[in-house]
């Protein structure tokens, strides 16, 4: 019998066996910050083609989450870091050739483009969350009051309503790199495997956009819009499918790294997450559904928006455990 | 100027001295080291071949450490030697991801940390501790843009192969085979 056997001397924290660098705080993100692309880029795109009131929830409504997210986004990534007092250095410089130094100046953009957005559409809000969660409106109606006391901060408003339409075709641009930086800043690793592909960030731009479309579904209150973004999120799901099926098509027929990285995922050790997890509960169980809907049968919305949602969660925790899973062996 | 290290598996016997050495030079924090040792047995029995290793961080000539690196902290000095400057380095784990040897490390004060190729001693006209410590001078260190460097011809007359070459870091860390 051939025998393999290799003896590593070092047993480091966060290195050994594995290296387990990053944990819950970055797929945590991804997801975050692919959700709040996603919303953004619905919101400036139905405002920029004048359907403000045929996709209320999309242009009005949704877009509240996006800073929220991003918000709670950038406090994982914070915490992912070990010297967290150093985080502006982030801001000191930009390396084109690092997708986190081009992408934390992305977030500097999107951040207050993203607070802006929502309070153009204060009145809305209050609208929405009136008979929904008072907490929400009694807030949104300080805000309101607190925007209407100043003078200087009714002009800015004044003026960014005035230039919603420039605001919106900079969020539509910047929500598109933020959603496929999400998946560049891991397919930029080339020393792991499985990331190395360049796949990522079109699939976690679409699988991002989808799970914002199942948001605004499940938040839409008018039953047009929700059945419209019912057949988006399918258009979506079936893109991913696809995505996913080149990805593997690509690893499998790659150098023995990506082979390998393939493997993890065909038979090894996250087969079953990633098979039944994200692709079965995530992908195929929330199409069969939303395919049901629309058909004409009674299923609640909120069952396959809440599992694109989770799909799109675990998809992000998988891939960013396996692909610290996948190395070069050399032996 | 090119330095780099050749490391002769016909001649380790996995002492761990120069782990030892590089920690004590470097004041490296316990649990943790720069450098390492790593067994490899392969074959059929009674055929079996066993390599022994020093490994550590190759000082390769294409980065890719260097490159995601967000701020800069990263960085290649004079030599080609791989860098960290600690006060520029936030923790990201950008770094440590991107090496195909995780050669890499977090230090409890937040940076990340690495083998330096000692370049204190280096340019002090020295050579690296866990050189002038390995007692079968397994390790050479020296410049490979000097033809008349013991490590040049030792990579002129023996063989040689590096660790992941497809990998496309062009690696400076020899093993002599």
């Amino acid at each position: 019998m051939k025998e393999r056997l290799f003896t590593s001397g070092r047993d480091m924290l966060n290195i050994d066996p594995v290296v387990n660098a990053w944990h819950w705080e970055i797929p945590a993100y991804l997801f975050l910050g692919g959700l709040a692309a996603g919303l953004v880029f619905f919101a400036s795109f139905y405002y920029l083609r004048g359907k403000e009131d045929q996709m209320p929830t999309a242009v009005k409504i949704a877009p509240f989450i996006a800073p929220i997210a991003i918000v709670l986004g950038l406090i994982f990534l914070l915490l992912d870091l070990k010297h967290k007092l150093y985080f502006w250095q982030l801001y000191t410089t930009i390396r084109l050739d690092s997708p986190m130094s081009w992408g934390a100046w992305t977030l500097g953009v999107v951040m207050p483009l993203s607070v802006i957005w929502p309070l153009l559409y204060l009145d809305d809000l209050k609208k929405y969350f009136w008979n929904r969660n008072i907490v929400i409106y009694e807030i949104i109606d300080w805000l309101e009051k607190l925007i209407n006391d100043f003078d200087f901060t009714k002009t800015i408003m004044g003026w960014f309503k005035e230039n919603q339409k420039a605001i919106a075709w900079a969020n539509i641009i910047l929500s598109v790199i933020l959603g496929v930086y999400t998946g560049i800043l891991l397919s930029a690793f080339n020393a792991r495997p499985l990331w190395n592909t360049a796949i990522l960030g079109p699939l976690f731009l679409t699988s991002g956009i989808s799970t914002a479309a199942a948001t605004i579904m499940w938040m839409a209150y008018d039953h047009y819009e929700k059945v419209r973004f019912s057949r988006i999120d399918l258009w979506l799901i079936a893109v991913e499918l696809f995505l996913i099926t080149h990805m593997f098509m690509g690893l499998s027929s790659g150098t023995s790294a990506s082979m390998d990285a393939a493997a993890l995922f065909l038979g090894g050790p996250y087969t079953v997450v990633f098979w039944v997890g994200v692709v079965g509960m995530g992908l195929l169980f929330p199409a069969v559904l939303e395919s049901m809907e629309l058909l004409g049968y009674k299923v609640p919305i909120a069952i396959p928006a809440f599992f694109i949602i989770l799909g799109g969660a675990i998809f992000r925790f998988v891939m960013v455990d396996a692909g610290q899973f996948s190395k070069y062996f050399f032996q | 100027m090119r330095y780099a290290m050749a490391m002769d598996t016909k001649k380790c016997v996995g002492c761990a001295d120069c782990v030892v050495a590089c920690q004590t030079e470097n004041n490296v924090p316990e649990g943790y080291c720069r450098d390492w040792i790593v067994e490899n047995v392969d074959g059929t029995y009674p055929l079996l071949d066993l390599e022994i290793r020093s490994e550590r961080c190759n000082h390769c000539e294409d980065t890719p450490c260097v490159r995601t690196c967000p701020t800069g902290a990263s960085h290649v000095i004079e030599g080609g030697i791989v860098k960290v400057t600690h006060e520029e380095c936030i923790g990201c784990g950008a770094c440590i991801e991107s090496c195909p040897y995780d050669a890499r490390y977090f230090h409890p004060d937040g940076y990340v940390d690495k083998c330096t190729f000692c370049d204190h001693r280096v340019e002090a006209g020295d050579t690296t501790a866990c050189v002038s410590v390995c007692p079968t001078e397994a390790l050479t260190f020296g410049d490979l843009d000097d033809s008349e460097s013991p490590i040049t011809k030792l990579l002129k007359t023996r063989k040689w192969k590096v660790n992941a070459e497809e990998a496309g870091t062009k690696p400076q860390v020899y093993f002599l085979t």
